[in-house]
């Protein structure tokens, strides 16, 4: 079964919205059936090609594979394909008429929470796979517990291979409980459980008439139609400055805006702001982009704000309101997950950190614990974090930072370290507290 | 709550402000970007980005076209007229100029896609550029589809795909030593189709040859040839009238043409929208070499 009609212009739908943008993640191994499904939406919404299919039908016959192994149809390091296995997050597209796709596809076995928690930093939905002969097992559960971690604000539950459990409404109640108990614990947002088989296209474009008794959306209707606008957050405006736009020009003279993408909020023309570090105020005087003036901008788009007076600012700097102002801090409490595997984090490191558009320095001022992520129990007699390790630390920057609770704010609550000898990002960190 | 309306984006939208913003970190945080301007379609949109993230200011970086000497003379005389509008810096790295100083020699098959990285990478030495802008998309092929958006390279152009810096939500890593660059692609979660929306949106002129016409071509392995001063009919092979468009537009003498009757943008759209074939599987000799030839190109640092 097929979508008909591929997908169209940059066209309004008929309630109203445009067709949008969905990020999201996907994670499991081989075993799960997560390649199938993949494979699946791409094929059924007509965005596999059939020289790609041909490619990865041969070199699956080749290496004497018993089915198309479709992770092929990425796994296209040589590397990737001399070992069998798969490196790193790759990013695959598709569309229908209402929505265009951007999967994170991250691979299971290898470097699995690095990866992980670099598809997830940036999707709208996590997709979590499980066999429905095997239940819930430690993986799925490290799943939801990163995607929390990262606040995916919307998490579906496929319990896939329902053909192997006979359409058994029993043993996908009994899935669905469990997880459901387990997402409670972790304070994860939007959770929904399809069953389906994947292999077979049961759920996954339309409903299935093998499981009658399942009353929900097939999991293509549910990406399609999850509400994800106000995921946004439209209330506190965070404008981090990333560029001053002064034209050296003879036409354009006394032109200065200060471009950037804005991280939260809605501004306007007339609103009262406030720029920080300084806590100078202004008033806006228009928001710009390069096909004329707008009314408002809001996430995720990228203007030019100009001010009614010269104030100064800079790149680093955030534009706010007022009354509703991220902290401006030199201390910060986070949660960092260790990417590095050449060298540990240490108490005492000093390392290069980047938040928003501004860099500074930062030293780890403490380890309080690290976490184990399949038993969530927290080890405060570690010293270090290696590899794939997370643990909340505190860290003391050069400058202040202008943040935000990651809860809060994904944009403003987010960083990476980079090690300042070797240039590499060595961790994400989502900050928890500002104080 | 449900957000109004009005905060609703499209997914062109949300491309377009993801491309912006790479595009102003670049110029915020490197030391000397240049943008790579071959005259195809992906670059003529990311020059269209480019002019959009710094208005009204003008473009804050020169373009580079790594000239093979195998062009298609629409090409070349789009990239001039557009260079001129925008009172940009061109700067040509070529092939041709290579080969007679000696610094590369022409491949036993007479194909010179190899033989553009190190004429590049000399390029990038001479001017000392940091940055470079691709308008490589992770659609395209398999090799690219792990590709970063802020792509490291080594002091000899290298990429080593099986080391690459972790990118996290939009917190680019541009840091790198002397010597060392960062290839950045703007345009890496767009498809062939987001980018012909986009020219159909923002009324983007194109080289001709991407619209149907008539042209002498030639089969080979499959796929159409133009015949022209680089591509002769071997023994055997018929030339004949066909109404052919590229969809991709590289060196002259390994670009294929396809088959089309769309000549005008809605009529490519309605085309690529129903098309079963990727557009480097249906119009690329350069791709066929091997399983992987796109990653051995690139880790030597190709585009």
């Amino acid at each position: 079964m097929s979508v008909d009609t591929a997908a169209p212009a940059d066209s309004v739908l008929p309630e109203g919205r445009p067709m949008d943008l969905l990020r999201f993640a996907t994670a499991g191994s081989v075993d799960d059936g997560k390649s199938t499904l993949i494979g699946r939406l791409l094929y059924d919404t007509k965005s596999l090609f059939t020289d790609q299919l041909a490619a990865v039908e041969a070199v699956s016959a080749a290496r004497g594979d018993e089915y198309t192994n479709l992770a092929l149809l990425t796994d296209g390091l040589r590397a990737e394909r001399e070992q069998g296995i798969t490196i790193d997050v790759a990013y695959r597209y598709f569309a229908t008429p209402r929505r265009k796709f951007i999967i994170a596809d991250t691979p299971g076995h290898i470097q699995y929470t690095r990866n992980m928690v670099t598809g997830a930093s940036t999707a709208d939905l996590a997709l979590i796979l499980v066999d429905a002969r095997k239940g819930l097992v430690e993986q799925s559960r490290r799943h939801a517990f990163l995607c929390s971690l990262l606040r995916v604000p919307h998490l579906v539950l496929c319990v896939n291979k329902m053909d192997l459990v006979d359409w058994s409404q029993e043993v996908f109640e009994r899935i669905a409980d469990e997880f459901t108990a387990f997402a409670t614990k972790l304070d994860a947002p939007d959770l929904s459980v399809v069953p389906i088989s994947a292999l077979r296209g049961d759920n996954i474009v339309s409903r299935s008439e093998n499981m009658p008794w399942y009353e929900g959306p097939s999991l293509l209707h549910h990406l399609e139609r999850v509400h994800i606008a106000s995921d946004r957050n439209l209330v506190d405006v965070r404008f981090p400055v990333q560029y001053v736009i002064r034209p050296q020009s003879t036409t354009v003279t006394d032109y200065r805006g200060y471009a950037g993408q804005v991280a939260s909020g809605v501004l306007k023309p007339g609103d009262e702001v406030m720029a920080l570090p300084s806590g100078f105020t202004s008033r806006i005087a228009a928001v710009e982009t390069a096909d004329g003036p707008v009314d408002e901008a809001f996430p995720p788009m990228s203007v030019t704000v100009r001010l009614a007076d010269e104030i100064d600012i800079s790149r680093g700097d955030m534009i706010c309101r007022p009354n509703n102002a991220p902290a401006v801090t030199q201390d910060v409490e986070a949660m960092v997950c260790w990417m590095d595997e050449s060298r540990p984090l240490q108490v005492g490191g000093k390392y290069a950190i980047k938040h928003t558009t501004r860099s500074a320095r930062a030293i780890v001022r403490g380890l309080h614990y690290r976490l184990d992520i399949n038993t969530l129990h927290r080890d405060e007699s570690a010293t270090e974090l290696k590899l794939n390790e997370i643990g909340r630390v505190r860290l003391r920057t050069t400058v202040p930072l202008l943040a935000d609770e990651y809860r809060r704010n994904r944009t403003t609550g987010g960083f990476v370290i980079i090690d300042e000898t070797t240039n590499r990002t060595v961790a994400a960190g989502m900050i928890v507290d500002t104080a | 709550m449900t957000a109004p309306a009005a905060y609703r984006v499209s997914h062109l939208d949300a491309l377009e402000a993801e491309s912006i913003f790479v595009m102003r970190e670049v110029v915020a945080e490197m030391e000397r970007p240049v943008l790579l301007f071959s005259g195809g379609k992906d670059s003529i949109v990311m020059l269209r980005l480019a002019q959009k993230a710094f208005a009204p200011a003008s473009i804050p970086f020169p373009v580079m076209h790594v000239d093979t000497g195998h062009n298609f003379p629409e090409v070349l005389e789009y990239r001039d007229q557009r260079v001129t509008e925008l009172g940009l810096q061109l700067i040509v790295a070529s092939v041709p100029e290579a080969l007679s100083n000696g610094l590369v020699r022409e491949s036993a098959d007479g194909m010179r896609n190899r033989i553009q990285t190190p004429v590049l990478l000399d390029a990038v030495e001479k001017h000392r550029f940091d940055a470079l802008f691709g308008g490589a998309r992770r659609d395209e092929e398999k090799a690219r589809a792990k590709e970063r958006v802020f792509s490291f390279r080594d002091e000899f152009g290298q990429w080593d795909p099986k080391n690459q810096r972790p990118e996290l939500w939009s917190l680019y890593n541009g840091r790198h030593h002397p010597g060392e660059s960062i290839r950045v692609f703007p345009l890496s979660n767009w498809t062939e189709l987001d980018v012909w929306h986009y020219i159909a949106r923002e009324r983007i002129p194109l080289p001709s040859i991407y619209y149907a016409h008539e042209r002498e071509v030639i089969e080979r392995e499959g796929m159409l040839y133009a015949v022209n001063e680089f591509i002769r009919p071997r023994a055997g092979e018929e030339r004949f009238k066909a109404q052919v468009r590229y969809r991709t537009v590289g060196d002259a003498s390994c670009t294929a043409a396809v088959r089309s009757d769309a000549d005008t943008v809605e009529k490519v759209i309605e085309e690529v929208a129903a098309t079963r074939i990727t557009e480097r599987g249906a119009t690329r000799g350069d791709d066929r070499v091997s399983e992987a030839a796109m990653e051995d190109r690139k880790r030597e640092g190709y585009f």
